[in-house]
């Protein structure tokens, strides 16, 4: 990652981005940490295997996450979404595929299990967009009621047991690795994320995203079609929960309605890791890809210290959070008086 | 009386009755004796979150880490007593348990008081480091031995309630006490302080509490030692009450408290709500988690429920919102 | 003698090397009316919050009720009696009218605790001062503007109250409530309360003050009379340029009727408008607040359905369900309010400029043609005269005049037939302003059709062809500028309402 074809880039960027710029040196700073303390143990294949394995899960999510975000809202369902829609790939996969199906009846009942939890992800995600966009609830408060909500259908459907038993073909799809290297779930992400990009920052739609975020009324004023922006913002948002929950069916080799409960809170603090403003209308894709990359790589290097718990897992996230937010607020206000500054000249060189 | 008549309180009353009466007539268990006591010992818990919840939604906040500051505080005072062989009275438990929760409050206020980042972030922050310490730090496990104070404590009634017809019974904790003397204390703080006032005016527009010279700071950490304290009390309580102390068992609770106390009418964007209400609202979930068992529905329906009360409650004030905002011909979105 | 309030002298003060204030005396007398004049980013503000003690001068002295201050604190201000009503009230929307009026002073006496009787009577007695009748129990929320500026006046005079400054009070007023507040503030002075009201109009500096001090650049200008004053000299005062404002020539013929309004009515606000707006010509529409301009601008604009009438864009009926109907029938509006309802404060100057015709240059898979885009942005930022050197900078970093300028291009990239410009100059520096009444009368000459609604005397007889008035949501009026004085034309305004109260 860190070779010096790369480096005219990020100098480029730091310019352009300071707060990206700054997570970019986190993530390099970590990565030669690990390099140095635990030479092999961070070079083995299977270090990057699991890891490429483990973050699709929430990093999918938090890329829904995101983009909610982005527009002023929040996503809390993501993980009641991902729970209910895996849930409703594996019920089909159970009833579609017997033990003894043939390969070619196990390719279409999974292919139908896939489709029906990207629509059932869809449908959640645009009740979502609705119960935000036209009746009008802040989203917090619709997404906390929705993850209740769905995860309260995963529950009933599987009557709070797991679903197991799944077509052996699902698993090793998921389980293959693209040229033996790089596994699916990780193409995943890298798929859905490059196409997030292209969402945001070259589909009009992206642009559009960010003027509502900032400015809701304004946007309207200038003609933004306002709740149909929304719905289909949580569209996508209960469509990478769905793909992430495909993900977690494989990880688990199984669906439970509670699976992957911390993910809630995780999604929301790698976004705002990430740069992406609470507020809206500010934030970009590469903060947060690097925000997710960041914390699996701290989780994973951790992981070679046998002597620090998975328990701390939380108290460093946590910990980096609050310092990262501590050190950007007071940037923040660096950068605030020394924009008030820019004004005040420019208007009295204009009067 | 039209103010009653507006007020949300009376509306969340209405459905409490409605769904007691409902309730009643389908199962006739509703209103005896122990069913409504054990209801009450189900608010103990949840009710003193629910107190500290408001108080941070008032100010315009919103507290997502309470229940891991309740769990680390009470975790870490069991560990303490539990090593030490401590025999003594309750008092011990409860004053450690007072202050760590002080302490972690104070954590939270120092970053909600200097930063102007959403307080939902901050405390989503503070709660991963709290859960953080007790798990990976004081690397927890469950306490099934307490030390005998508080397992008294915990098995002390004010009085049992007996059900004449089934002949099932349900005691009434003496921690439901504490319950009653937080709410009227927070009745009385909220009301009649200027502390409580300060929290008001701040939710309600903090440059001009500024401005009024309401010392907008200090108002909020104290804010956030008041409601640790709140949340580590009720940490403490349902230890004492389960025998034993599972580090796990409070996390994740925000979610219902939250919605306890927004359905009782407390604006998510801060300056309104009462106390009444959030009563209100964390009875109205209490009885929707208790006691649609009594009307045959299987207690795996319970989160659709919560989900769907959460919803509609919300709606329908989003939708009277938007009604008067249309009558008023207000423009901004 | 006269006894003087506040008097400072010699005072600079400097924000991160730039000079707000520079120099800058100014004394205020018991019980005297005093204008402060100045364009936005003059310095007026961080003059009063040098005088009410929220900043510290680096340079000068502040003499209150002759004591020397070097350091002034908002506490020492207070006891001084200088009480700041801004321009939000600084008020509780959630709380109590009673509430808002006793908490400042519990807060003052140092008190722990709430007395609600004690609330009350401090609140009856706040409001008995300016005799003023509200219900104590009601949210400030619900209030009326006028009545929660009311109720910041009311609660500034529980103090000893020697000084109040008023920062631009009549903002958000109807004319009425201006006259209303206008008696309040001469009560105030025959009790020997000085009132300093900051201002950027010069109407209200001739009608209310004894004596008016303007500044520019945090340099003050002039102290002086206002019979001293003329609208020349003001506009001269406040910019440091001749302004001369001859009318522009109005085109002898106009186009087809591009909008026609008929019998339009909309429930409260609006009843039985008819009008006809023609390519070419600039049509001025004008009322007092409140009088159904805005709504009827809106209204325009798809925002309110409404009740009855019919409007018809180039011959066409039209049914306008919303934004996006109006703007598909080539209507454009630049709101009043520019910082909420017409930019993205934050975004790019590019993003703001092509918001409304992105769909124009977006593929069917809904990419963003880039190239395109960039040529549209340079094409505004140079034909619009945008002053910045990059447009991809926020918007934000741009004067009132720029900015307004930005609106413009947004709504002028889509094309419309009809521009509605809501104040279109509102918070603008003068130079900017007859830049874009050039651009008006530019626009008008290609064959659009403009509205622009005003309560900007002069700017109405510059720049229409025709100036309709509005009263209670009716057109009471029309009138030729060519044949109408600034005086004729304010009178017929005002006049209009005394026929509408009456009744």
């Amino acid at each position: 990652m860190e070779s010096t074809t790369l480096l005219s880039r990020p100098l480029a960027l730091a310019r352009r981005d300071p707060y990206v710029a700054r997570l970019f040196v986190i993530l390099v700073t970590l990565v030669a940490f690990f390099l140095i303390v635990r030479t092999d143990n961070f070079l083995s294949f299977g270090t990057w295997q699991s890891m490429g394995v483990q973050f699709p899960e929430f990093g999918l999510m938090a890329l829904g996450v995101m983009i909610t975000m982005i527009t002023g809202g929040i996503d809390l369902s993501v993980v009641g979404i991902a729970n209910m829609t895996s849930i409703a790939a594996a019920s089909i996969m159970l009833s579609m595929v017997p033990p003894d199906a043939s390969g070619g009846q196990a390719t279409v009942g999974i292919l139908v299990a896939v489709a029906v939890s990207l629509v059932t992800g869809a449908l959640a995600g645009a009740f979502n967009g609705f119960l935000v966009s036209v009746v009008k609830i802040p989203a917090i408060l619709v997404t906390l009621g929705t993850l209740e909500l769905f995860t309260g259908i995963a529950i009933i459907i599987t009557a709070g047991k797991p679903l197991s038993g799944l077509p052996a073909l699902y698993g090793q799809t998921f389980g293959a690795r693209l040229f033996g290297v790089v596994p699916v779930p990780l193409l995943i992400f890298v798929v859905v994320a490059i196409a997030m990009g292209v969402v945001m920052h070259k589909m009009s739609f992206g642009s559009k995203l960010y003027m509502l975020g900032t400015n809701a009324t304004a946007a309207r004023f200038s003609g933004l079609h306002s709740a149909r922006l929304l719905i289909q913002t949580y569209t996508i948002s209960g469509v990478c929960a769905a793909i992430a929950g495909l993900v977690l069916l494989a990880n688990y080799n199984s669906a439970k309605a509670d699976y992957g409960v911390a993910y809630t809170l995780l999604t929301v603090l790698i976004v705002v890791l990430g740069g992406v403003d609470p507020n809206g209308g500010k934030g970009k894709l590469l903060g947060v890809v690097l925000a997710i990359v960041i914390l699996q790589i701290l989780s994973s290097g951790l992981n070679m210290f046998p002597a620090i718990s998975n328990f701390y897992r939380p108290l460093i996230y946590g910990g980096v959070l609050l310092v990262v937010i501590s050190i950007s607020e007071g940037k923040g206000r660096f950068w605030k008086r020394l924009n008030t500054r820019k004004k005040t000249k420019e208007e009295v060189v204009v009067s | 009386m039209k103010r009653i008549l507006r007020s949300t309180e009376f509306y969340v009353f209405l459905v409490v009755v409605a769904i007691s009466i409902i309730i009643q007539a389908r199962s006739g268990q509703f209103f005896t004796a122990n069913n409504l006591v054990d209801i009450a010992n189900a608010m103990v818990v949840p009710g003193l979150f629910a107190i500290g919840a408001y108080m941070v939604l008032v100010s315009g906040g919103i507290d997502v880490s309470f229940p891991a500051l309740a769990s680390l505080a009470v975790y870490a005072a069991t560990r303490f007593l539990v090593d030490i062989g401590y025999e003594g009275s309750i008092l011990l438990p409860f004053a450690i348990v007072i202050v760590l929760g002080a302490l972690l409050g104070a954590f939270n206020g120092l970053f909600t008081t200097f930063l102007v980042i959403p307080t939902l972030i901050i405390t989503l922050g503070t709660a991963n480091v709290f859960s953080g310490i007790m798990q990976g730090a004081l690397n927890s496990v469950q306490i099934s031995t307490l030390p005998p104070s508080m397992n008294a404590f915990g098995r002390a009634n004010l009085f049992v309630a007996t059900n004449p017809t089934s002949g099932l019974t349900s005691s009434m904790p003496v921690s439901f006490l504490i319950l009653v003397a937080v709410a009227v204390i927070i009745f009385f703080v909220m009301k009649f302080t200027m502390f409580g006032r300060g929290i008001y005016a701040i939710g309600g527009d903090e440059a001009s509490a500024i401005r009024a010279g309401f010392k907008v700071k200090a108002i909020k950490f104290w804010l956030y030692v008041v409601v640790g304290v709140i949340a580590a009390l009720a940490g403490l309580i349902r230890t004492t009450s389960m025998g034993q102390m599972h580090p796990t068992n409070l996390l994740g609770m925000e979610i219902m408290v939250i919605a306890a106390v927004v359905l009782g009418g407390v604006a998510i964007t801060g300056g309104t709500g009462s106390l009444t209400g959030v009563m209100l609202g964390t009875l109205l979930i209490v009885i929707v988690q208790n006691s649609m068992i009594l009307v045959g529905v299987p207690t795996y329906w319970q989160r659709f429920a919560l989900g769907t009360l959460i919803i509609v409650g919300t709606g329908v004030s989003a939708v009277q919102l938007m009604r008067r905002r249309t009558r008023q011909r207000l423009v901004s979105a | 003698m006269v006894e003087t309030v506040i008097s400072v002298r010699d005072l600079s003060k400097s924000f991160a090397g730039v000079k707000a204030l520079d120099g800058v005396n100014l004394e205020i007398r018991a019980g005297e009316i005093h204008c402060l004049a100045g364009e936005n980013g003059s310095g007026k503000s961080t003059l009063i919050k040098v005088i009410s003690g929220v900043y510290q001068p680096d340079e000068g002295t502040i003499e209150l009720n002759g004591t020397r201050h070097d350091k002034l604190t908002p506490i020492e201000a207070i006891r001084g009696g200088v009480q700041v009503i801004y321009q939000d009230f600084s008020i509780f929307p959630n709380l109590s009218v009673m509430e808002n009026l006793a908490l400042n002073h519990e807060l003052s006496q140092g008190r722990k605790l709430v007395n609600w009787r004690r609330f009350r009577t401090i609140a009856k007695e706040a409001i008995a001062k300016i005799n003023f009748h509200v219900d104590l129990d009601a949210r400030v929320g619900d209030l009326s503007v006028a009545d929660k500026q009311l109720v910041a006046i009311s609660r500034a005079l529980l103090h000893d109250t020697k000084l109040i400054i008023m920062d631009e009070p009549t903002t958000a007023l109807t004319n009425r409530e201006v006259e209303a507040l206008f008696r309040v503030i001469l009560d105030l002075k025959s009790r020997g309360i000085a009132i300093l009201f900051v201002s950027h109009k010069l109407g209200e500096v001739f009608e209310i003050s004894e004596r008016f001090t303007i500044i520019r650049n945090g340099k003050l200008v002039v102290t002086s009379l206002p019979e001293e004053l003329d609208h020349k000299k003001f506009a001269h005062y406040m910019t440091g340029r001749e302004v001369d404002d001859v009318r522009f020539e109005q085109p002898e013929t106009v186009g087809e009727p591009v909008l026609e309004v008929e019998g339009l009515g909309l429930e409260g606000a609006l009843e039985d408008i008819t009008f006809t707006l023609h390519a070419g010509e600039v049509l001025g529409i004008t009322g007092l607040l409140g009088s159904g301009r805005t709504e009827l601008a809106l209204t325009l604009f798809g925002l309110f359905p409404t009740d009855s009438g019919k409007i018809r864009v180039k011959g066409r009926a039209v049914r306008l369900g919303g934004i996006r109907d109006a703007i598909a029938n080539g209507i454009a509006y630049v709101p009043e309010d520019r910082l909420t309802e017409g930019l993205m404060l934050e975004r790019s100057i590019a993003d703001n400029i092509v918001v409304a015709e992105l769909d124009e240059f977006t593929s069917p898979l809904g990419m963003m043609d880039s190239t395109r885009r960039q040529s549209e942005v340079d094409r505004w930022v140079a034909d619009l005269k945008i002053a910045t050197a990059n447009a991809e900078n926020p918007v934000n970093t741009l004067s009132g005049g720029n900015q307004q300028r930005v609106v413009l291009a947004k709504w002028l990239a889509t094309n419309p037939d009809i521009l509605i410009l809501n104040g279109p100059t509102v918070g603008v520096d003068i130079g900017s302003k007859s830049d874009i009444h050039l651009i008006l009368q530019d626009l008008a000459r290609g064959g659009m059709g403009i509205i622009v609604i005003s309560d900007d005397i002069p700017e109405l007889l510059q720049t229409c062809r025709r100036i309709l008035i509005l009263d209670e949501g009716r057109v009471t009026a029309e009138v030729d500028p060519d044949t109408t004085t600034e005086q004729e034309l304010s009178d017929l305004i005002t006049g209009a309402i005394t026929a509408g109260v009456g009744v």
